[in-house]
């Protein structure tokens, strides 16, 4: 009996909580909401050492973080959420903590397919960007039977950066583009209309410099499931970026804060989005402009 | 009819109320965040004063051993102000910084180089085939200006470049694929395009917001992107105390 009340009292103080967070939202929709979101969750080690946790328990702590801030976030009317979970640089680590990091990835991205997790009650559909040959194949098939699984939902975007770094992904792009292109011009030839292109000595030398255009380049980013993101933030107080986004983020307010990423609650992102809409119209003035 | 007009007359009224309610309170969340900062910028000033007028100890020895290149992000409208991006350099001339870079996104900085190398007694222009040699010169400050066709419209000259060692290979059919597109190959691309540039160790982005605004982004990797408020406000202490936190700062480069 004792129990049921107690259970009651939770259930009553967790609705008001977020009939409160509701509220909040609410007021906040008055001012520019960002569309698109991107995390680099910094910490995890950090928490783990200053909570004496053995070591890969800070990231058990900051998925459930993460968890709650992608509610959040899709509760407040952000459509997509990119998240920096695995870095090309992070493979330097040792093998046992790179090992334990990818069991911990393929067990949650299992989780996130079943029927009650978050991606299904908000319609998520899952992307998993970056150079998916480098994962070992268990996580790489269950990272795209997630993305295939999930691709009928449309009402918002979660893009999981993993083995992914900003200057591998703009050397992918600029590779498929290359690839894109002198297949066109390959076609064209067979065609009888390429007029030897392929040979380059007769077109003119500014158009040899212009054969790949920047529009080509940014259709092949990893990224471009997504529009630029609005706001960038990292926790545990780096105000690098650790070749994250840096393409995407020309016009991105860049927000740090000291919080650790497993701590990181309702108040941060709270404070974020207000700080956002304090730069917002001076940022999209910039984005117009160029 | 006049009972349904009246409710949906009400209805409205009262929608009207409470959205101009909910106005209300955005409005006064932000008055007080806007206290808040204002509170906070006259707590840096002091913090400012106190730091130039050399009352605080540990900001005096700088070590400048990890600062190597040091870049500059100007909002366009103030970068206008030469005199005080010439103050700027001066200062950092002063603390001792050898390579400096200034951004602005549409390139005002660049059209302004002649005016402001004027107003600087030792510097020149950064190169990039004088990089070996002037590095060892320390009485000269290097000057790099660079603006937003260097960052992305620069990785796409370089890109065709890549395309034309593409071709060849391919017409040659060998198979080279996987050593044509490399992160040092888009590099040395970048340097024959004339936006190849060392990796600033540290970014000051003067303006209303924290947004690098288009720097080359094949440059930012790793590099630490500082906040310093408003040109028109530029304060001595504050670009100390910037530079000192950066010395404290440890990466772990990913490992």
């Amino acid at each position: 009996m004792k129990k049921d009340g107690r259970s009651r009292i939770n259930w009553i103080f967790e609705n008001f909580v977020t009939f409160l967070r509701k509220c909040t939202f609410r007021v906040l929709s008055v001012g520019p909401i960002p569309e698109h979101i991107a995390y680099i969750m910094d910490g995890n080690r950090r928490y783990a050492k200053k909570q004496n946790m053995i070591e890969g328990t800070g990231h058990r702590v900051g998925f459930l973080a993460l968890m709650s801030m992608l509610k959040y976030c899709y509760e407040m009317g952000v459509r997509y959420v990119t998240i920096y979970a695995f870095s090309i640089d992070n493979f330097k680590r040792c093998p046992e903590e790179v090992q334990s990091l990818m069991d911990l990835m393929q067990e949650k991205i299992e989780g996130l397919m079943e029927e009650e997790s978050i991606v299904n009650r908000y319609g998520v559909r899952v992307h998993f960007l970056g150079d998916l040959k480098l994962l070992s194949e268990p996580v790489r098939l269950a990272a795209e039977r997630a993305m295939v699984v999930t691709a009928n939902n449309s009402k918002a975007v979660l893009s999981i950066c993993v083995a992914y770094n900003s200057t591998n992904e703009i050397v992918h792009a600029v590779e498929k583009a290359c690839e894109e292109k002198w297949e066109e011009i390959s076609l064209l030839n067979a065609s009888g209309s390429g007029y030897g292109l392929i040979g380059l000595e007769c077109i003119e030398k500014h158009e040899r410099e212009n054969l790949i255009k920047l529009i080509d380049i940014e259709k092949h980013m990893y990224v471009s499931v997504a529009p630029d993101p609005d706001i960038l933030i990292r926790t545990s107080g780096e105000t690098r970026l650790s070749n994250f986004l840096l393409w995407q983020s020309a016009y991105c307010y860049l927000y740090s804060t000291p919080v650790l990423w497993p701590e990181i609650g309702f108040r941060h992102l709270l404070w974020a989005i207000l700080n956002f809409q304090r730069n917002h119209f001076y940022l999209e003035k910039k984005r117009k402009q160029l | 009819m006049n009972i349904r007009e009246e409710m949906q007359k009400a209805n409205r009224l009262i929608a009207q109320i409470g959205n101009f309610g909910l106005q209300l309170v955005w409005f006064i969340l932000h008055l007080s965040v806007s206290t808040w900062y204002f509170l906070l910028e006259i707590a840096h000033a002091v913090e400012s004063y106190f730091i130039s007028s050399g009352l605080m100890k540990s900001y005096k020895a700088l070590n400048l051993g990890k600062l190597r290149y040091l870049a500059i992000v100007v909002g366009s409208e103030e970068a206008y102000q030469t005199s005080k991006v010439s103050e700027l350099l001066q200062w950092l001339e002063a603390i001792g910084v050898k390579h400096v870079c200034l951004y602005d996104m549409e390139g005002v900085l660049k059209r302004s180089k002649e005016a402001i190398l004027e107003k600087m007694s030792n510097a020149t222009v950064f190169q990039e085939a004088d990089e070996n040699d002037k590095l060892l010169d320390q009485k000269h400050m290097m000057l790099e200006f660079v603006s937003f066709s260097d960052g992305k419209e620069a990785v796409a000259k370089a890109a065709n470049l890549l395309f034309a060692k593409y071709l060849t290979s391919n017409n040659s059919s060998e198979d080279q694929e996987g050593e044509i597109f490399t992160e040092p190959h888009m590099t040395e691309a970048l340097r024959a395009v004339g936006s190849g540039g060392p990796e600033p160790d540290l970014l000051l982005v003067y303006g209303p917001a924290r947004c690098h605004q288009g720097f080359p982004a094949w440059r930012i990797r790793y590099t630490e992107i500082v906040h310093m408020g408003s040109l028109k406000s530029v304060r001595y202490g504050s670009l100390i105390k910037a530079i000192y936190k950066f010395t404290m700062v440890r990466q772990n480069y990913g490992k």
